[in-house]
Parts: C-alpha cells; sequence; structure tokens
C-alpha cells in the first residue's frame, strides 16, 4: 500500500517523467497533502481498514448496530437507520426471540408453542414477504433496507419477551398474565409505530394503509407468540 | 391515482403502433364489446388486437388490454409489460390503491343481486394483493380463534393446561391457501374447457377467479372471530350466515358464465362450486373449533372431532 502512495506522488511531483523512472527510495519523506482524484482516496480508506486492529473493525459495526438499537427506542423520521442497513441486529434479536420461546410447556409433544425453526421461519419470511408487498405495491425502499428496518422492530417485543419469563417465574395466575397482556399490547404498538416512521415515506401515499397492514399484522403474530407463551410445570 | 393512469398512458402509445401496423385486427375488436374482446384474444395474434378503434383506445384502453392479454394465457404470458421472469409482471398484479380494496372487500360483504363482482368490482383490474393477504390473515385468525375458543371452554377445568396450539397455524396455512388456490384453478380449468368449441362471452381469466375466491373468504375472518363466545346456536348462526353470504358472491359471480351451457352442467357446476366451499368453512369449524377433549396427539384428520363435538353440545 505505502509503495502505491509514494508512487503516486513522485508521479505527481514529476508529471513528465515517465513509468520509466519508477524507484522506490526509501529516504525521500512523503509528506503533506497529495491531491488526488476521489477514486484513489476511497482506495487509501480500504487500505486503512485492512490495517487497523481487529478489536476497532468489530466496534464499529457494534457502535453501528447499538446506534440503530437506540434509534428504534426513540424512533422518529431518520434516514439513519435506512441508509447504512446491516443485518446483524436483526439476526441477533431473532436468535435471542426464538431462544427465548423455547423451554416452554410442550416441548416434547406438539401441541405447544413454536418451535425454534417456526419462529426463525416467521420472522425472516415474513419480513421477506412484507417487503416484496411494499416493493410490489410501488415503495422506493430498498430489499435489505426494509428487512433492517423490520428486523430492528423486533426489539421491543423481545424486551417484552424477557419482561415475560421474569414475570413468569414468579407465577401464572390471572396477575401475571393481566401484567404480561399490558406489557406485550404495549411493546407491539411500539414495534408497530416505530416501523411505520421508518417505512411510511418510502410508500405512494394512497396505498400507505396496504403496505401497513401486514407489518400490524406480523408483529400481532409475534406478540400473539410471546403473549401465550406458557412455561412447564 | 396516479400509477393506474401511468400505465394507461404507455398502453396508449403501444397499442397506437399496433394500430397503426396491423388495421385489420383493430376492425375486430371494434364491433366486438369489451367482454368479447376476450375471445378474439386468442384468435388474434398475442398483442395484435389491442386496442381496439380509435375512440375505444382513448376510453377503455386499459380494460380491453390487460382483459385480453390475461386471458390469452394461463400464468406466465406474453404481457406487454414484460416476462414473467421480470418485477414488472408481478408489479401489474399489484396495482390497486387502499380505496379499491376496501371497495372490493365492501363489495364481496354486501353481495346484491346483479352485480357481479368481478364486473363490478374488479372491472378488468384483478389483484394478488387481496386474495394473498385476506388468506393469512383468516389463516392466523382462525388459528388464535381457535386456541382461544378451547382456553376459554376448559377454562373451569382444573386438570386442564394452557396449550398454544402452534402446530394448527401451519395446517390452517395448507389447507386455506390449498383451497384458494387449487379450487379457482379447478373452476377456470373446467369453465374454460366448457367453452372451448364456442368462443362465448364472459369467459374469466384465472387471475379473475383466484381474485373473486379470495375477496369471498374475507367473510369467514371476523366469523371466525365471532366463535370465540362459545354458544352452538351462535356459532351455527354465524356459520350459515357467512356461507350464505360468501356463496352467494360465488354464485352471482359464476352462474352469468354458467348458464349458457346445457341446465345439468349448469346446476352441476354452481353446486360444486358451493358445496367445496361449505366444506370449506364446517371443516375449519369442525377442526379449529372443537369443544370436545383434546386428543393427546393431534387429531389431523377431521372426522374425530365431530365425536366429540356431539358430546359435548350435550354438556352444554
Amino acid at each position: 500500500p505505502t509503495a502505491n502512495q509514494r508512487l503516486s506522488a513522485e508521479e505527481a511531483s514529476r508529471p513528465f517523467a515517465g513509468l520509466s523512472d519508477v524507484s522506490i527510495s526509501e529516504d525521500i519523506p512523503v509528506e503533506g497533502d497529495i491531491s488526488v482524484p476521489v477514486a484513489s482516496s476511497r482506495r487509501d480508506e480500504e487500505f486503512s481498514t485492512l490495517d487497523e486492529p481487529v478489536k476497532e473493525t468489530i466496534l464499529r459495526d457494534l457502535r453501528a448496530v447499538g446506534n440503530k438499537f437506540i434509534h428504534v427506542l426513540y424512533p422518529k423520521r431518520s434516514s439513519a437507520l435506512l441508509r447504512d442497513w446491516d443485518l446483524w441486529g436483526p439476526l441477533l434479536l431473532c436468535v435471542t426471540l426464538a431462544l427465548l420461546l423455547q423451554g416452554g410447556a410442550a416441548d416434547s409433544d406438539d401441541q405447544g408453542g413454536p418451535q425454534f425453526a417456526e419462529v426463525f421461519v416467521i420472522i425472516w419470511f415474513g419480513s421477506i414477504i412484507i417487503t416484496l408487498n411494499s416493493k410490489l405495491l410501488g415503495g422506493t425502499i430498498s430489499f435489505f433496507q426494509s428487512l433492517c428496518v423490520l428486523g430492528y422492530c423486533i426489539m421491543p417485543l423481545t424486551a417484552a419477551m424477557a419482561v415475560c419469563r421474569i414475570v413468569l417465574i414468579g407465577g401464572s395466575g390471572t396477575v401475571s398474565f393481566a401484567v404480561r397482556l399490558v406489557v406485550v399490547t404495549a411493546s407491539f404498538g411500539w414495534s408497530t409505530f416505530a416501523s411505520t416512521a421508518f417505512l411510511a415515506d418510502s410508500q405512494p401515499p394512497n396505498r400507505k394503509a396496504l403496505v401497513v397492514y401486514p407489518v400490524f399484522l406480523f408483529y400481532f403474530v409475534i406478540g400473539w407468540m410471546i403473549l401465550t407463551f406458557s412455561p412447564s410445570q | 391515482m396516479a400509477s393506474p393512469d401511468d400505465l394507461q398512458f404507455q398502453e396508449f402509445e403501444e397499442a397506437a403502433e399496433l394500430l397503426s401496423a396491423d388495421p385489420g385486427a383493430s376492425t375486430l375488436s371494434m364491433s366486438a364489446s369489451n367482454n368479447t374482446t376476450t375471445a378474439t384474444a386468442a384468435a388474434a395474434a398475442a398483442g395484435g388486437g389491442g386496442g381496439g378503434g380509435g375512440e375505444d383506445v382513448k376510453l377503455d384502453l386499459s380494460e380491453d388490454e390487460e382483459g385480453q392479454e390475461e386471458s390469452s394465457e394461463l400464468l406466465g404470458g406474453q404481457k406487454a409489460t414484460g416476462g414473467f421472469w421480470t418485477f414488472e409482471y408481478y408489479q401489474s398484479f399489484f396495482n390497486v390503491d387502499t380505496m379499491q380494496v376496501l371497495d372490493r372487500v365492501k363489495g364481496s360483504v354486501m353481495p346484491l343481486p346483479g352485480r357481479n363482482f368481478i364486473k363490478h368490482h374488479l372491472r378488468n383490474n384483478p389483484d394478488l394483493y387481496g386474495p394473498f393477504w385476506i388468506c393469512v390473515t383468516l389463516v392466523f385468525s382462525v388459528a388464535i380463534s381457535g386456541n382461544l375458543s378451547t382456553f376459554l371452554s376448559k377454562m373451569g377445568d382444573p386438570a386442564y393446561h394452557y396449550r398454544p396450539q402452534f402446530h394448527r397455524v401451519t395446517i390452517a396455512a395448507v389447507v386455506i391457501f390449498m383451497y384458494a388456490w387449487l379450487v379457482p384453478i379447478g373452476v377456470w380449468g373446467f369453465l374454460t374447457w366448457r367453452q372451448g368449441n364456442e368462443r362465448q362471452i364472459g369467459g374469466y381469466s384465472f387471475l379473475e377467479t383466484v381474485c373473486v375466491y379470495g375477496y369471498s373468504l374475507f367473510i369467514y375472518i371476523p366469523t371466525s372471530v365471532l366463535w370465540i363466545i362459545p354458544y352452538e346456536w351462535l356459532r351455527w348462526t354465524l356459520i350459515l350466515v357467512a356461507m350464505a353470504i360468501s356463496g352467494s358472491v360465488l354464485v352471482l359471480t359464476f352462474w352469468p358464465v354458467v348458464r349458457d351451457d346445457t341446465k345439468v352442467m349448469a346446476v352441476a357446476t354452481v353446486a360444486t362450486i358451493v358445496v367445496l366451499h361449505m366444506l370449506l368453512a364446517i371443516g375449519c369449524k369442525l377442526y379449529f373449533f372443537q369443544t370436545g377433549v383434546l386428543l393427546p396427539t393431534p387429531a389431523t384428520d377431521p372426522t374425530t372431532p365431530p365425536i366429540h363435538t356431539t358430546l359435548s353440545t350435550q354438556r352444554h
């Protein structure tokens, strides 16, 4: 990498030297701003990320994911979530939710709750179908951006699932059911509101309801799975 | 509604080109009404008769264009908007607005005699949005309501432990989607075969058949939610009302098509449609809303539940 930098520096300082005079001498200091076209500077960035320590790379991705979580917590119409989409957050949330839904009343017989694979399939295929639906209706959002938004907005429901499991440790009577109902309903409303805040702008105005309804159904089904989780006795 | 107008405008240009290229075909469809263009399309080259006469082009071009092209092939056809491998081809099936979908849903809930659902509400713009999402909603509403009704009927029983019964969603999905797709294929194929010799008016395209079946299932969604109420007389009343409404939508749609056939075939066709519809409703009721004792192994054949419901009706 550094050899290429020196090459371009020398070429810039002696434009008529020709390519025959390529000598990489270590004692010519290269300093100051090299005015190169934009493409080269991007090449510089890519090379520099190869050199950085692994911890920094991971932390940058973690910071991006955490930033999006905060955007879901305080949903406002911003394009930050849409611009830099990533699917780490949705994957993490989906796995957490599916794991929390295990260990229920009926792992042994199939009268019980959803299996791990069923939760996965519902979340991912549900998101894909909703995204396809919004694109077919003429939405301008891209495929992965939509998956990203739908996945991140599952966060309130995952938090509700954790709360439900904690409440269920205390008992599973009517009071605990009422508490769980309130928590799940609130988080379902929050999820739907957050995702429509991000998605609504990308739809043509006379079809907004057609796009919002499947999102509503999607989070309703996930909320139902959370609410009907019954612990094994 | 910006986008349907845009589509119409593009088709106008294309049709004008075809018109200038092949004026012979245009006179054929000019004398025909909107309905018969579906028949002449098979005779004309694909897309050749598009547009019709000059004044037809301006007034209701989109109806001619889409009506012909959809009926001339099964599914993956040579639509003017692109082949079946392009995204735009499928986008043409979702060319509806919120108000249009709501209007079609209203039309499926309130069938009036003389108002053919396809002609009055679809108007040669069948969509896949309504059928698909109505089916999905019906799957979940039936599974969830069934679960709730089982829970409510067994609430007082101390030996009963609540089960989410999530496998029912899979079963409901398979049954309802198979009904919503295989039965229209059968009906459409049968009607097309019966009309194949005569090229008569009024054959419906495959998409229109799927559309009317999908929208006719809408009435079952509130019915399934109301089935949670645990009174058998109410449930049977509700299911009869729902079957009457839903069946009459289908009958009003298909009767004008089959009535030109021989009397026996016409009655048999309509009767088959109605019977299949009734089977779906009653089968769903019996399987998902069992008020009897739950079997330790999930009962996948619907013949066992009737035994349990007759037992439990005596308890109630």
